[in-house]
């Protein structure tokens, strides 16, 4: 399993790792290709035996069949409006409470931390039948707020930024600005903010893929087409079909995860230096 | 020094009063910034966990009818195969795609590991690109893949070597095993990321003397590595269990049109599809709540569980 000291040395690792990391890359995109072979056939050409291993010409056909079973369209923008505001909510409340756990000296402060990184431990999941009639009393069903509000916070969040802020604000700059008179937010604002900028923005981008992809919740409150999110849009799809149309569904699939695919491509290397980050600190 | 202090004294202590408002309204302002994951917590996580309890001691349906009916929800439960099916799989389930892919990780994070390997940043990316789509969307990738009739694996893989297609869906042992491959594809990479990260703060000098000392790759992965992975690993056993308990979206996907049942036998409902099941399709929100409570104790004494026995392991590693 491990190949011979002696590779290590000099040159680097031998071919065996660079052949094993290979097939994990296919093993990691051949579900995509597939995706998309199946997306852009017909589906009796994908249930010859043996199928047809290349992508077809229908793509866009697919896509349009999707369009006009679901309004996905709407589901899409659902989904762009939920995930970013809850993004953008729970990255400024994170740093902000991160910056008190950090910087701010006061009465159970390690207390309110510990309980914050308990909750963590907790599997909020199971609380959904209580938190269906809440959101069902406050009229919020069908309502995107019923995903947005709960939304706005997270412990992981808090926890990240309190790390961030430890590592990238020292202690004198903040004496600094209060010996200048700034106030606890100025001096959030103005010394703060800009050194944590780019823990933040990982923080943005985990929050916004995971409310992106979030599926059971969103089942649970939203039963009218037009305040579906992407996903139950999807399960939508799924379901809608006499026949199992895969080449509709998964057409659908390529079209909701594109604008995640996107964001990876280009932020992909923070991405992986931030859970490695996390990893290390957690 | 002293003697200015105390001139100085009376006019400051007429200031005494304003300065300790201000006071005041600096020392609220931490609590302030760290209210808001309180307040939003303790509304839609604190205080629905609790009063599922309560809920689960009634007889309560979605119109807000309710009779108390104290344990007998839970006692139901308890004698209800439905239950006890449903924990089986899930158990079955996670145990199929956690243990596999922890260690698979572990293997995948020292082929990353290797001193001077190229395109790092690349590799690293790719591994984790299963990550971005979402639990449906791998749900109905494999769903397709392993079809009876026309599924790739069936038909490059099962039928050349049996000579015979499997109906996945169908069978027990083979639902579980499609639908913990899905979790397999999509979290392995992560934690092998999560490994990685720990493995290159091993200290290089720990290696070195192992290798003084004569120890093969093997026994310094064995004796070097894992020990010092030791509360990473108990972490991320942690985390997928407390994930992986609650699994819910594949399952679903994969029984296709037949929804939270699991398969025509129940075969592969799990905890969180039968919860869902009783709930939102039945609409029993007191039996949901009981399972839920059911569902909270199991994750906990398994998470415990597992974090002993983990603890366990990688100390006998050492």
């Amino acid at each position: 399993m491990m190949p011979k000291r002696k590779s290590r040395v000099g040159k680097g690792p031998g071919i065996t790792t660079y052949v094993l990391l290979l097939l994990v890359a296919v093993l990691s995109f051949f579900p995509y290709y597939w995706m998309f072979v199946v997306a852009s056939n017909d589906t009796s050409v994908i249930n010859e035996v043996p199928p047809r291993l290349v992508p077809g010409d229908r793509f866009m056909e697919n896509v349009r069949t999707v369009f006009n079973n679901v309004p996905f369209g709407r589901a899409l923008l659902n989904s762009a409006i939920v995930a970013s505001l809850a993004a953008l909510a729970q990255t400024f409340f994170s740093a902000l409470a991160g910056y008190a756990f950090s910087k701010i000296q006061f009465k159970g402060r390690n207390v309110l931390f510990v309980i914050i990184i308990a909750t963590m431990m907790v599997p909020l999941q199971l609380g959904v039948v209580p938190q269906f009639l809440l959101i069902s009393r406050l009229g919020w069903v069908n309502d995107l707020r019923a995903l947005i509000v709960p939304g706005t916070v997270s412990a992981f969040g808090v926890f990240w930024m309190r790390q961030a802020i430890d590592a990238a604000v020292p202690d004198e700059l903040i004496q600094a600005a209060r010996v200048d008179g700034a106030g606890t937010f100025r001096t959030f604002r103005s010394i703060v903010v800009p050194s944590i900028r780019p823990q933040a923005s990982v923080l943005a981008l985990f929050a916004f893929m995971f409310m992106w992809n979030d599926f059971f919740w969103p089942l649970i409150v939203l039963n009218k087409q037009d305040a579906f999110t992407v996903q139950v849009a999807l399960r939508q799809v799924q379901e809608q079909a006499y026949v199992t149309d895969y080449a509709i569904q998964m057409a659908g699939t390529i079209v909701g995860t594109v604008p995640l695919f996107i964001v990876f491509l280009i932020f992909g290397k923070q991405i992986v230096g931030g859970i490695m980050e996390g990893a290390l600190k957690g | 020094m002293t003697d200015t202090t105390l001139a100085a004294r009376p006019p400051d202590e007429l200031i005494i009063p304003k300065k300790s408002l201000w006071d005041r309204v600096r020392k609220t302002a931490p609590y302030a910034y760290v209210s808001p994951f309180f307040v939003i917590f303790s509304i839609f996580g604190a205080f629905p966990i609790l009063y599922t309890f309560w809920i689960a001691m009634h007889d309560w349906n979605p119109i807000g009818e309710k009779e108390f009916t104290g344990l007998e929800n839970f006692s139901n439960l308890i004698t209800d195969p439905r239950f006890w099916n449903a924990t089986k799989n899930t158990f079955s389930i996670w145990f199929i795609s956690t243990i596999p892919q922890l260690i698979l990780a572990l293997l995948l994070a020292t082929l990353l590991n290797r001193q001077l390997l190229k395109m790092k940043t690349g590799f690293r990316m790719i591994v984790l690109s299963p990550q971005v789509t979402s639990v449906l969307a791998v749900g109905i990738i494999f769903t397709q893949l392993y079809g009876r009739d026309y599924g790739l694996i069936n038909t490059f893989v099962v039928e050349p070597i049996t000579g015979d297609r499997i109906d996945y869906g169908v069978g027990t042992w083979s639902s579980h095993i499609a639908v913990s491959t899905m979790v397999m594809w999509r979290w392995t990479g992560y934690n092998s990321l999560i490994y990685l990260s720990a493995m290159q703060a091993i200290p290089r000098s720990l290696y070195e003397c192992a290798s003084i000392d004569g120890a093969s790759p093997f026994r310094q992965f064995v004796h070097v590595t894992i020990p010092q992975l030791r509360s990473t690993i108990i972490f991320t056993v942690i985390v997928s269990t407390i994930g992986g308990m609650q699994i819910f979206a594949e399952p679903l996907v994969f029984s296709g049109i037949g929804g939270a049942q699991g398969g025509n036998r129940r075969q592969f409902q799990t905890l969180t599809m039968f919860l869902y099941e009783q709930g939102f399709e039945r609409f029993k929100f007191g039996y949901a709540s009981a399972i839920a409570w059911a569902l909270f104790l199991l994750i906990v004494t398994f998470a415990m569980l597992n974090y002993l026995v983990t603890r366990r392991i990688s100390q006998d590693a050492s």
